[in-house]
C-alpha cells in the first residue's frame, strides 16, 4: 500500500521533472533560432520559398474562412441588433469582433493546423531520414539552413494573414448585411468607422498576430525537430503541434486581451 | 516550381497582406491622417461632459467638423476642459455655441456646435464662449420631481 503512494507521487515528480526539462529545451532551441536565423535573412530566397509555402498556400483556407466568418457575424449579429431596432450598428459588431478577436484568433488557429502541421511533418521526417544528420555531416546547421527559413516565413505571414481574414470578415459581413438584407450601406460603415479606432483596436490586433506568429512557428519547429525519428513520431509530434499551438494561442490570447484592453472602455 | 513564379506569387502574397492591413486602418479604422497645420484647437469649458470621450466627433449640422483630442480636469474652476481639433476649412464666430448631445436613443455623445452671428472668427487656442453641458438623467427627473413638488405646494 505504502509503495503504490510512493511510487504515484514519484510518477506525479517525474512527470513535472520531464515537462519542465522539456520546456528548457525548447526555450534554448528558440533561441539558437533566433541567434542562427542571420543566415537565412542573409539567403532570403530561402525565406521566400518556405513564405510561399506557409503563407501563400494558407491564403484559400483563410480567405474562405474570413468570408463565411464575417457573413455569420452579420447574419446573428443583425438577427439580435434588429430586436433593438440598432441594426445599424451591425458593422461595428462584426469590424470590432473581427479586428480584435476573430481575426488574429481563428487566423491563428487555422494557421497552425494548415502550415504549423506540415512544418512539423516536414522537419521530422527530415530528421527520420536522417536529412538532418546528412547536412551535419556536411557542415550545414541543420537549424541556419532548415529551421530558421521555416520560423521567419511563418512569423512574416501570420500578420498578413490575420489581416486578410479580417477584410473578409468585414466584406462578408457588409455582403450578408448591406446587399443580401438592406441594412443602410452609409450606416454600416460610418457606424464602424466611429466605432473602431487605430490604436486600440487595429494596432493591438496586429500585435497580437504577430504574438500567435510567434508562437505557433516556433512550437512547430521545435516539435518537428524534437520528434522520435519514427512514423509513430513523426504523427505524435504533428498532432502535439496542433493541439499545443490551438491551447497556446487560446491562453495567449486570453493574456493579451487582458493588457491591451482593460481599463479601455 | 520555377523561381520567379515562386517569387511573382510571395510578392503577391505580401501585397495582398499590406492592402489588407491598409484597408483595415483607413476604410475600417478610418485613420485620418490629422495635419497640424490643416487643423486648429479651440478649448470649451462644461459642466458635466456626461459620457464624452475623446476622439468624440464634434459636428455642425450633423457634419463632422472637428474631433475632441484632450478632456481635462480644471481644479480652478472645478469643471470640464474639453480641447476639439476643428478642421481649418471650417473656421466659426467667436460666440458659437457648443452642446454635448447625444446620437440616437442609444448612441455615442458628441459636441453640436451652432454658429452664431460675431464677425470675428474663433482663432486657433480660443475659449468657446458659450456651452452647454450633457443632459443627464438623474438631474432631469430630480429636476421634474422638484417642480412637481413644488407645484404641489402652491396647490
Amino acid at each position: 500500500m505504502f509503495k503504490h503512494i510512493v511510487s504515484g507521487i514519484q510518477n506525479i515528480g517525474h512527470r513535472v521533472i520531464e515537462s519542465v526539462w522539456r520546456l528548457g529545451v525548447a526555450a534554448r532551441f528558440f533561441l539558437l533560432v533566433l541567434l542562427k536565423s542571420s543566415t537565412s535573412l542573409r539567403r532570403f530566397g530561402l525565406v521566400v520559398r518556405e513564405l510561399y509555402f506557409t503563407g501563400v498556400l494558407s491564403l484559400i483556407i483563410i480567405v474562405v474562412s474570413g468570408l463565411f466568418v464575417g457573413m455569420v457575424l452579420g447574419l446573428q449579429g443583425y438577427e439580435t441588433l434588429q430586436k433593438y431596432g440598432s441594426e445599424s450598428a451591425v458593422g461595428t459588431l462584426v469590424a470590432l469582433s473581427l479586428v480584435r478577436e476573430l481575426g488574429p484568433v481563428v487566423a491563428a488557429l487555422l494557421f497552425a493546423s494548415r502550415a504549423g502541421s506540415a512544418i512539423t511533418a516536414e522537419i521530422g521526417l527530415m530528421k527520420a531520414t536522417e536529412q538532418l544528420a546528412a547536412m551535419g555531416m556536411m557542415a550545414v546547421d541543420p537549424i541556419a539552413r532548415v529551421v530558421a527559413p521555416r520560423f521567419w516565413a511563418g512569423v512574416i505571414s501570420m500578420p498578413f494573414l490575420a489581416a486578410i481574414f479580417s477584410v473578409m470578415g468585414v466584406f462578408g459581413g457588409y455582403l450578408v448585411t448591406v446587399v443580401f438584407i438592406g441594412v443602410d450601406e452609409g450606416s454600416y460603415w460610418s457606424q464602424m468607422q466611429s466605432a473602431v479606432d487605430f490604436r486600440f483596436d487595429i494596432v493591438n490586433g496586429f500585435i497580437k498576430s504577430c504574438f500567435f506568429g510567434v508562437a505557433v512557428t516556433s512550437i512547430a519547429v521545435f516539435e518537428g525537430y524534437d520528434a522520435p525519428p519514427t512514423a509513430e513520431g513523426v504523427s505524435g509530434a504533428t498532432t502535439r503541434t496542433v493541439v499545443t499551438s490551438s491551447l497556446v494561442i487560446l491562453g495567449l490570447d486570453f493574456i493579451l486581451t487582458a493588457f491591451m484592453f482593460r481599463g479601455v472602455s | 516550381m520555377q523561381r520567379t513564379t515562386m517569387d511573382l506569387w510571395v510578392g503577391l502574397f505580401v501585397v495582398t497582406g499590406i492592402v489588407a492591413l491598409m484597408i483595415l486602418s483607413l476604410k475600417v479604422g478610418n485613420l485620418n491622417v490629422y495635419n497640424p497645420s490643416q487643423s486648429y484647437t479651440i478649448i470649451g469649458n462644461f459642466e458635466n461632459i456626461g459620457g464624452l470621450k475623446v476622439r468624440a466627433p464634434v459636428k455642425s449640422a450633423g457634419v463632422v467638423v472637428g474631433r475632441v483630442t484632450d478632456i481635462q480636469f480644471s481644479t480652478e474652476t472645478y469643471d470640464a476642459v474639453v480641447t476639439l481639433s476643428m478642421d481649418s476649412r471650417f473656421s466659426f464666430p467667436k460666440d458659437t455655441f457648443a452642446s454635448i448631445l447625444t446620437s440616437g436613443l442609444l448612441g455615442e455623445q458628441y459636441i453640436g456646435l451652432a454658429a452664431g452671428g460675431d464677425e470675428a472668427k474663433l482663432q486657433h487656442g480660443d475659449k468657446l464662449m458659450k456651452t452647454n453641458s450633457a443632459m443627464v438623467l438623474e438631474e432631469l427627473i430630480g429636476r421634474f420631481l422638484f417642480n412637481k413638488a413644488s407645484e404641489d405646494d402652491s396647490l
